[in-house]
């Protein structure tokens, strides 16, 4: 009885859902909350304009515009979007993003650039810091180069170092006996212990920051290696003897692949620490490069170029990381399932 | 859509092989001290037996396998193949287990490409690993990975991997003990058919007393651990055999018994 009664309720919903589905298309098919998001630029755009500012700044109303442009270019997305393509339809993902952004924006620029609430040259308005990048981008985009030629040569140099003395660790009885007291001892020294050391060992402040960055990539590489070598399941050595695997194969197409998984984790990790050394670096000795501009900006008391430089960082490292992950992916695609971070 | 078939007419045969083991003790090191698992065993397979090796979980028929594989080297005794001592692995006794450990990051092709290209000669032989994936029917599966397949087909891969080295021995751990029960129905015919065909050795072990008597040509029953041999019996039945035919019946009778009387089941 009451099964039957169950049934027939199903079937009702489902006759309604066919009536309502056509006017449901048509309503989904405008990005409502696109259209908000639009309103909360404007909102943004109009607070910037009109209210006056409590000092002078000359990016004001860039800044305006650049937040009607932003509510433009949303309110059209809505509007069109049934025919977005599938790529900029993911933008609707965005949305309460989307929205937050310019409220947040209007709360800074209102405490900062309309009240004065907040002690100025450290808490920066955003049209100052809007501002470093119509005046200042040449030094930035400079810096930016500066840090990835440092950073890249120095991280590949300490993943090759940590991955091969990872798999060496990992695979080789007596290469654990003497590799692996090292690396405990000396791996979880931070690597800027070693700068004072390192610029009076190395000719140059470049080489020295080079050593470190390789360094500090190196330690969580091997260990991560080497765990992952040494945990493979042994079930697939004895496999791969029985087919006619010789120790060098069991190395190349057994145990590497096998802990790919983990050389990824230790990539992660190493590519972390490597800013945190690179910064370092560039602060104390290297006279360029993202960190050296931040402690040039500090000398100047230029706080909008700090922030304009930390947003830039972060950029820079999350998209290395993203570009990390979507290696990781693609060489880890037998696993199923992506990774995100 | 996959036929599940088998497409034995490619499939080169072989002599098979020899194995005698003379006097094997094998012990284990357990928190130092010494673990038997075998024990004074001794026995002949000639060329082209299938031969079940059947006893109590535990009892060290795996570890029997691994002795003749040449993963592991026997405490004491002789272990020959065609006369030769048994030293290491060769790819001409093949090994497939009960979980198909096949390699995770390799896709079905290079699954069973593995061995070819092990021994270095894989260039010119891509025939060979397409034959063998005819072979278990999974042709429309090579460039899945091995966590889009089934039990079954996994197993079927790892059957596949074997055989492209064309062995003269098949070593099988309970090959087919973690499929269902109607995946292993048909395998059983399969592996009956493969080896019919091919006329490899087979050395099969198993707990499963209606398996061991489908497929062997002889049974050797062990005892508990330490292993050693409690009865040896010649299964003369002809092929095919039905697990409902009363022959079948009365000699799956009287193998338990022979395993009861350990008191292991």
């Amino acid at each position: 009885m009451g099964s039957v009664g169950s049934l027939t309720t199903d079937v009702k919903i489902n006759s309604q859902e066919i009536n309502t589905s056509a006017l449901r298309r048509l309503y989904v098919g405008v990005w409502r909350m696109g259209l908000v998001a639009g309103a909360g630029w404007i909102v943004a755009a109009v607070i910037t304009v009109q209210w006056p500012d409590a000092a002078t700044w000359d990016c004001t109303s860039l800044l305006a515009r650049l937040e009607f442009l932003v509510a433009g270019i949303l309110i059209l997305a809505s509007a069109v979007s049934v025919q977005l393509p599938p790529s900029l339809a993911k933008l609707r993902r965005f949305g309460p993003w989307l929205l937050a952004f310019p409220l947040l924006l209007t709360a800074w620029e209102i405490v900062t650039a309309k009240l004065a609430l907040l002690p100025l040259p450290f808490f920066a308005p955003p049209q100052s810091i809007l501002q470093v990048y119509i005046e200042d981008w040449p030094r930035l985009c400079a810096s930016v180069m500066a840090s990835v030629l440092l950073l890249m040569p120095a991280y590949f140099i300490g993943v090759i170092a940590g991955f091969g003395a990872g798999v060496a660790i990992g695979w080789s009885r007596s290469a654990y006996y003497w590799g692996h007291p090292i690396l405990r001892f000396i791996g979880p020294m931070p690597a800027t212990a070693w700068l004072p050391l390192a610029f009076y060992f190395f000719s140059s402040n470049r080489t020295a920051s080079t050593f470190l960055i390789a360094l500090t990539t190196a330690f969580p590489v091997a260990v991560l290696t080497s765990s992952g070598v040494s945990s493979v399941n042994s079930a697939y050595y004895d496999i791969a003897r029985t087919l006619g695997a010789k120790q060098r194969f069991l190395v190349l197409k057994v145990a590497i692949p096998a802990a790919m998984p983990d050389v990824f984790v230790g990539l992660f990790m190493g590519l972390g620490s490597s800013f945190a050394v690179l910064v370092v670096a560039e602060m104390l000795g290297v006279k360029a490069g993202l960190g050296y501009y931040l402690q040039w900006a500090q000398g100047w008391a230029a706080y909008a170029n700090i922030y304009a430089a930390l947003l830039v960082m972060s950029l820079l490292f999350s998209g290395l990381i993203t570009l990390q992950f979507q290696l990781r992916n693609r060489m880890l695609a037998w696993q199923g399932g992506l990774l995100r971070w | 859509m996959v036929t599940e078939t088998l497409q034995l007419d490619q499939m080169p045969r072989t002599q098979g092989m020899r194995i005698d083991m003379r006097d094997v003790c094998h012990e284990f090191t357990l928190r130092g001290s010494p673990l038997p698992v075998i024990d004074h065993m001794s026995f002949t397979v000639d060329r082209g037996e299938f031969v079940a090796f059947l006893g109590p979980s535990g009892c060290g028929k795996s570890t029997l396998l691994r002795l003749v594989a040449g993963l592991e080297t026997a405490t004491t005794g002789q272990l020959t193949s065609e006369g030769d001592r048994i030293l290491g692995p060769d790819p001409q006794r093949g090994l497939v287990f009960q979980d198909p450990t096949l390699f995770p990051w390799r896709t079905v092709w290079n699954n069973i490409a593995f061995g070819l290209e092990a021994r270095g000669v894989l260039r010119g032989q891509f025939d060979r690993v397409n034959e063998a994936l005819e072979l278990v029917g999974l042709s429309g599966f090579k460039n899945a990975y091995p966590h889009q397949l089934s039990g079954g087909m996994a197993q079927r891969v790892a059957l596949a991997r074997a055989l492209v080295n064309q062995p003269s021995l098949l070593l099988l751990d309970e090959p087919l003990g973690k499929l269902d029960s109607l995946t292993r129905m048909t395998m059983q015919g399969e592996l009956l058919a493969l080896w019919q065909r091919t006329g490899f050795t087979a050395l099969l072990v198993t707990h499963d007393v209606e398996e061991a008597v489908l497929l062997a040509s002889r049974v050797i029953v062990l005892s508990s651990r330490p292993a050693s041999i409690k009865a040896e019996i010649v299964n003369p039945l002809p092929y095919p055999r039905h697990r409902d035919d009363s022959r079948v019946i009365q000699l799956r009778r009287r193998v338990l018994e022979f395993l009861s009387m350990d008191g292991a089941l």
